[in-house]
């Protein structure tokens, strides 16, 4: 009954897949796809975070903090970058996105 | 010995069912509450693993800045979100056969490995058993990483700049207090003598001259 480093990752695994379904199934809603890159780099963290603990090495940790901190500069520029889009446009359908199609 | 695993389950566990609702909500505002409840477990894992400086991150940070971020701009937006789950169902056999794929991929990697017995040699920081983990984690971040921690500083600053220059207008509508005009008026551009004729008034031509 003991958990092991598999265990984590299985968790990690479950994680991504979920992010990369949720990118799929919310092809329109741009809100959601955010959140769902947001999951896969809670994933990833949670990979880092198991490997550094099941080797017995900080770096890892260290690493993780470095994807915490650009998961938040990219979640607020892409927050940023809706508002903008929906203050030119009114919409924030992914489909409509075309103004540089020409 | 049976605790920690029964942690562990309960954390994961409701980890990825929230993280189900999150792609699954039909509104937005129950999404990023979803994604609240994930983070939170997910640090709960931390905890579990012995990351407790960044179990408290990912709370201070996800659900304290980016979680509130997500339901400030949704609140902020006035979308029919109704309208953009159309095609949700149309979109789901596909997502669900290129998830499946993605999962027994990884499955399949995770099942059918053994750590390289060497690996150990390989270490760059050993976490030190004598300190916390806060403590260990600074000592490698501010010495060994210090470029990284300055190098992340400076992503967030960008970031910080190119949000507040996005998102910063000027309505024409507002008035704004513009301290170099205000100390550039002199008594000339902002006063005017005029006779007033006794009985007459004012001349609207006078008054015209005056507001210009």
């Amino acid at each position: 009954m003991t958990i092991g480093l598999g265990h984590y990752l299985a968790v990690g695994a479950i994680l991504f897949t979920l992010g990369i379904l949720g990118i799929f199934l919310n092809r329109k809603n741009i809100i959601v796809i955010l959140m769902s890159i947001e999951l896969i780099l809670l994933a990833v963290n949670v990979n880092l975070v198991a490997f550094s603990t099941f080797l017995g090495d900080i770096v890892g940790q260290v690493f993780a903090l470095l994807v915490l901190t650009v998961a938040a500069a990219e979640a607020a520029i892409g927050l940023a970058i809706l508002v903008v889009y929906f203050r030119n446009r009114g919409s924030i359908a992914v489909e409509d996105v075309n103004l540089m199609k020409g | 010995m049976i605790l920690p695993a029964l942690f562990f389950y309960l954390f994961a566990g409701v980890c990825v069912a929230s993280a189900v609702m999150v792609i699954v909500s039909r509104n937005p505002v129950h999404s990023v509450l979803y994604l609240i409840l994930a983070f939170v477990n997910a640090s709960g894992l931390f905890v579990l693993m012995g990351a407790e400086f960044l179990a408290m991150i990912l709370i201070v940070v996800y659900v304290g800045a980016v979680a509130v971020l997500f339901l400030f701009v949704i609140m902020m937006l006035d979308v029919d979100f109704l309208e953009l789950r159309e095609g949700f169902i149309e979109y789901l056999p596909v997502g669900l056969v290129i998830g499946g794929i993605f999962l027994f991929e990884l499955l399949l990697t995770v099942g059918f490995w053994v750590i390289n017995p060497g690996v150990a040699k390989t270490i760059t920081a050993a976490i030190p058993t004598n300190v916390s983990n806060t403590e260990a984690l600074g000592l490698v971040l501010y010495t060994k990483y210090i470029h990284y921690f300055q190098l992340s500083g400076m992503v967030l600053l960008v970031a910080m700049i190119g949000a507040i220059v996005l998102t910063l207008r000027h309505k024409a509508s507002v008035k704004r207090q513009d301290i170099n005009v205000q100390n550039a008026r002199t008594p000339e551009i902002a006063m005017a003598i005029r006779k007033v004729t006794p009985g007459q008034g004012l001349q609207d031509s006078d008054a015209a001259e005056w507001v210009k």
